[in-house]
């Protein structure tokens, strides 16, 4: 059993709300939406009966160097832009070949994605179908691997203790911090960085979740589609982004004086073994996710007083969790869901949500769940609607499930 | 080059034919695809060495001067092609 601790030292984000943590925090307690009507022309060529999307608050093109940027799948940009501002927030300069602040033996990256680069994929598909060979892109391979994320960060950072890219859909970003909590405690490495990316919107992404009737087609309404716990939601909204943490050895992150958001004190990942979409009905796996990550952290149920939901806006899949939370924890804690702000962003998503969970325990504040109107009575927890709730937090645990019965919690406690 | 042509007109239209006219348009695809300051790529510059460039941007360096001057490259002339300069010869020995 490790003595290690882990703390978080560093916050980097791009999402529908806005291109950096600061902007997303603003955005979550103003009860701002980051989703809106598509904005492509292939909408109404392809006549998708969804025609809503989170996408991106600001254009990853204009953050990167146009060389760089070209080379750059849209998901590997984004993790590039969340990682650089999370090294950086850690006070952490940018690594030469002379100078090094982490020692790259000791450093390394764990950023996971659903999907990874389709969307190259499908377009240079489309150039050699229409072009020929010499059309393709020599960079093609690069840009769709799953693992092109975690690498350009990793090649960027320096480092050198491994590279790893979990995929477990809608669970990757959690997951990504979960693995770099386990980089750290098992003496891998003293300093990870961690979380998750995805930007997958195109026609026929959007096309199949449509037909996998799991998104919401409340096209008229986009800003109130996304509608966590509420009676009338009808299925999630895709979005995109990144969201990345440094995490760091606690001795080593105090010895240099650096600003701890918070610890990582444990993390329980399941899986329920039972459908491709579905959760189990009686949530075991989501159950014994939370258990374990509060036992791993040393406490009781009674000690979390938030809980950072998954909940996507889908019919089956909010009422499940809530039955879920109210078995692992009860129903004193303060519950919320973002995904009716952010949208749903799939590999980012886990990695997004733990940095607000990690704020709520920074700023004592809660955001709210967006589009909240009434709450459906199944699922019987205090959910925060209207205004941010602020609340003195010890403990807060963030939840993400994704399809394949991947069931990840992480537990964070006040530094 | 006179302003307001369109390129592949140009390149339709009017073939290049000397060294510095290969140099200029070479230097135009090396900052497209490299993003090198088109007056950074002089002839006695290495690709690898001098101007950072790596292996898969050549290849798209190599497409896109067929595209524009005609001439194929094939994998292992690329290879031998070190400096700028090298690139400008071939190119001038092997037009149409």
């Amino acid at each position: 059993m490790s003595n290690i601790d882990v703390v978080i030292t560093g916050l980097g984000a791009t999402t529908p709300l806005g291109g950096d943590v600061a902007s997303t925090w603003d955005g979550l307690l103003a009860g701002k939406s980051g989703i809106g009507p598509l904005v492509a022309d292939w909408v109404e060529k392809f006549d998708l009966p969804v025609k809503i999307g989170a996408q991106l608050a600001e254009d990853p093109t204009e953050r990167l160097p146009r060389v760089q940027a070209r080379r750059l799948d849209r998901c590997e940009q984004v993790a590039v832009i969340a990682a650089r501002e999370a090294w950086a927030d850690a006070g952490f300069t940018v690594p030469t070949d002379d100078h090094q602040d982490v020692e790259p033996e000791r450093l390394g990256v764990a950023i996971g994605t659903g999907v990874g680069g389709p969307v190259t994929l499908i377009n240079q598909f489309g150039l050699l179908q229409e072009h020929g060979i010499r059309k393709v892109s020599p960079l093609t391979v690069p840009m769709l691997m799953p693992n092109g994320p975690a690498a350009h960060v990793g090649i960027e950072l320096k480092a050198r203790a491994g590279v790893h890219s979990p995929a477990s859909a809608c669970a990757s970003g959690a997951e990504g911090i979960a693995t770099g909590y386990e980089m750290i405690r098992s003496g891998r490495a003293d300093v990870v960085v961690a979380g998750g990316a995805e930007a997958c919107i195109h026609p026929i992404t959007l096309a199949g979740f449509a037909q996998a009737r799991t998104v919401s087609t409340r096209n008229d309404d986009p800003a109130r589609a996304s509608r966590p716990f509420d009676v009338d939601r009808d299925g999630f909204v895709l979005g995109e982004g990144s969201g990345v943490v440094v995490l760091e050895r606690a001795d080593l992150a105090k010895a240099r004086g650096a600003r701890i958001y918070a610890t990582l004190s444990g993390f329980g990942i399941t899986s329920d073994g039972y459908h491709i979409t579905g959760n189990h009905p009686e949530g075991i796996g989501q159950i014994a996710a939370m258990r374990t990550a509060i036992e791993m952290a040393g406490l009781t149920a009674a000690d979390v007083g938030h809980v950072n939901a998954h909940a996507t806006s889908t019919v089956v899949g909010d009422i499940g969790e809530a039955a879920a939370i109210r078995a692992a924890i009860g129903d004193h804690t303060v519950v919320t869901a973002l995904k009716g702000a952010l949208g749903h962003l799939v590999g980012g998503a886990g990695a997004v949500e733990g940095i607000a969970t990690i704020l709520a325990i920074y700023h004592g504040l809660i955001p709210a769940t967006l589009n909240l109107d009434n709450l459906d009575p199944k699922v019987q927890l205090d959910v925060v609607s209207g205004e941010p709730r602020k609340a003195d937090l010890s403990a807060a645990l963030s939840n993400s499930f994704g399809f394949g019965g991947h069931n990840t919690a992480l537990l964070f406690t006040a530094a | 080059m006179p302003a307001g042509i369109d390129r592949e007109h140009r390149e339709r239209e009017h073939p290049v034919a000397d060294n510095a006219e290969i140099l200029a348009g070479l230097a135009e695809i090396v900052e497209e695809v490299a993003g090198v300051a088109q007056d950074d790529v002089t002839a006695e510059k290495s690709f690898v060495d001098d101007l950072d460039i790596d292996s898969l941007s050549m290849v798209e360096i190599a497409v896109q001067a067929e595209d524009k001057f005609g001439v194929k490259i094939p994998d292992d002339e690329l290879a031998n092609l070190k400096t700028v300069g090298d690139a400008v010869n071939y190119v001038s020995a092997n037009l149409k």
